[in-house]
């Protein structure tokens, strides 16, 4: 078995049996769609285009509460330490990290995407299909960056702080390709294509610098 | 407890050599020009009031610090950082996922030292006096049992340096006589073994030197009395560098 698979095994035995991160988002998530739809009016014609933007933001917000959580069982009682000690190289945990992070927000997304077309009373006019490329690569972006900069700043007091300091300038690419394709999806009045094709560039770049960069990040003092 | 570890190879007789050693935390310097050489097969015990550096010397040695000053080779020239995977090194926390049991605990660590001979988790448990079916997370047990499960992790990988930080704390008298037994087996299968403590008469059984270090210097290294039963036949004491 190799560390990755027992990194993930590890992290998603963890999440199983505390649920916190799921919880929190879920939670958080919710509660951002369902005030959003008591600021706009759902049944207005506008609310299709701001429809893409809302779920976006609501799923950025929503797992940064969670990405800043995301080391710290690992801080809590030096288990980093440990896992310093072991030859196993950094970027495989880090990979772990983010594959655990990526299926936490794709279930939060799976429960409120239904919830979210019921409030918003939607009816996806494009291709409703590559809402299943747009999410996922949304997503990947998001959890990629989010777990590697919650690592970059698991040893500053103001983590919390730092964390969405850091992520939202580096994830505005990202979260711009996201809420136009998603946008183009619902209202089906332009292509999604190539905001579809610059997350997977963004993902495949951000990605490969990240694991490139992470050992340094791990066994920094 | 028992020890059943197989001997460390016959390399250098020095497993550890400090030159100078001085570690700054921005203006504050936490070690000052520290230099000792560990031979293999010692026990070492670093004794000193807080904030005299033993935290930070163990943590150079485990290649989890870079000094800031001066230089740290184990195993015959190696860097700290190149040689991890045969140095354990236990702080004072439990480093451990609290939501996990000792075992799963354990296994999770086993699987990160791929193609290292390692014990089992069963036998790293029971070595530590812990029941291995004892099927509760980590983050219910005691300080005590915590510390022994903490212990078990570091002995899993059969470290040829093993470094403890005060691992005598929140542990009961019979307990941590328990785990000098088990250290002093582990000491005569040819591995060295470094302990920082505020409690000497406890790790005194198993001293062949005493440091004690004083506002980040050594302050003085004398030899220990490792009590008779625990000690190898034959063994002469070390001599110090210093």
């Amino acid at each position: 078995m190799s560390a990755l698979w027992t990194h993930l095994v590890k992290d998603l035995r963890i999440e199983w049996r505390s649920r916190e991160a799921i919880n929190s988002m879920l939670f958080f998530a919710l509660l951002v769609v369902v005030l959003f739809s008591l600021a706009f009016d759902p049944q207005a014609a506008f609310a299709r285009e701001i429809a893409g933007g809302v779920l976006c933001v609501a799923i950025l917000f929503a797992s940064v509460s969670a990405l800043n959580q995301a080391w710290a069982r690992e801080i809590r009682h030096q288990v980093l330490d440990a896992q310093r000690m072991a030859p196993t190289p950094g970027a495989e945990m880090f990979l772990a990290k983010v594959l655990a992070n990526f299926l936490f927000v794709t279930i939060v997304q799976a429960i409120l995407a239904p919830v979210f077309l019921v409030f918003y009373n939607l009816q996806i006019l494009g291709d409703g299909w590559k809402l299943a490329l747009v999410l996922p690569l949304g997503t990947w972006a998001l959890v990629a960056n989010g777990t590697f900069f919650a690592a970059l700043s698991i040893r500053s007091r103001n983590r919390e702080l730092l964390l969405p300091l850091i992520l939202f300038p580096i994830f505005i690419p990202a979260l711009l390709a996201m809420v136009l394709a998603t946008g183009a999806i619902l209202t089906g009045q332009s292509d999604p294509t190539l905001w579809i094709k610059m997350l997977a560039g963004y993902d495949i770049i951000f990605t490969t610098a990240s694991l490139l960069l992470f050992d340094v990040v791990f066994h920094a003092e | 407890m028992n020890a059943s570890v197989p001997a460390a190879g016959q390399g250098s007789p020095l497993c550890a050599r400090l030159e100078g050693v001085s570690k700054l935390f921005a203006s504050f310097a936490a070690l000052r020009q520290v230099s000792a050489a560990l031979e293999t097969g010692r026990c070492y015990v670093l004794i000193g009031e807080n904030g005299a550096g033993k935290s930070t010397l163990l943590r150079i040695l485990a290649g989890l610090l870079r000094p800031s000053f001066g230089t740290v080779t184990v195993f015959g020239g190696f860097e700290p950082q190149d040689a991890r995977a045969r140095i354990g090194y236990m702080s004072h926390a439990a480093m451990l996922y609290d939501e996990l049991t000792a075992q799963e605990n354990l296994r999770y660590f086993r699987s990160l030292y791929p193609g290292r001979e390692c014990l089992s988790p069963a036998d790293a448990l029971r070595q530590v006096g812990l029941d291995p079916d004892l099927n509760r997370p980590v983050g219910q047990y005691s300080q005590g049992m915590r510390q022994r499960t903490s212990l078990a992790r570091v002995l899993l990988s059969i470290p040829e340096l093993l470094l403890l930080d005060e691992p005598f704390s929140n542990m009961d008298v019979e307990s941590a006589r328990q785990m000098v037994e088990l250290l002093a087996g582990f000491r005569q299968s040819n591995r060295t073994i470094v302990i920082t403590t505020h409690q000497r008469d406890l790790a005194a059984p198993i001293a062949d030197w005493v440091l004690a270090l004083h506002a980040g210097r050594v302050a003085s290294m004398e030899p220990g009395s490792p009590a008779v039963g625990l000690r190898r036949w034959g063994d002469e004491p070390g001599r110090s560098t210093r």
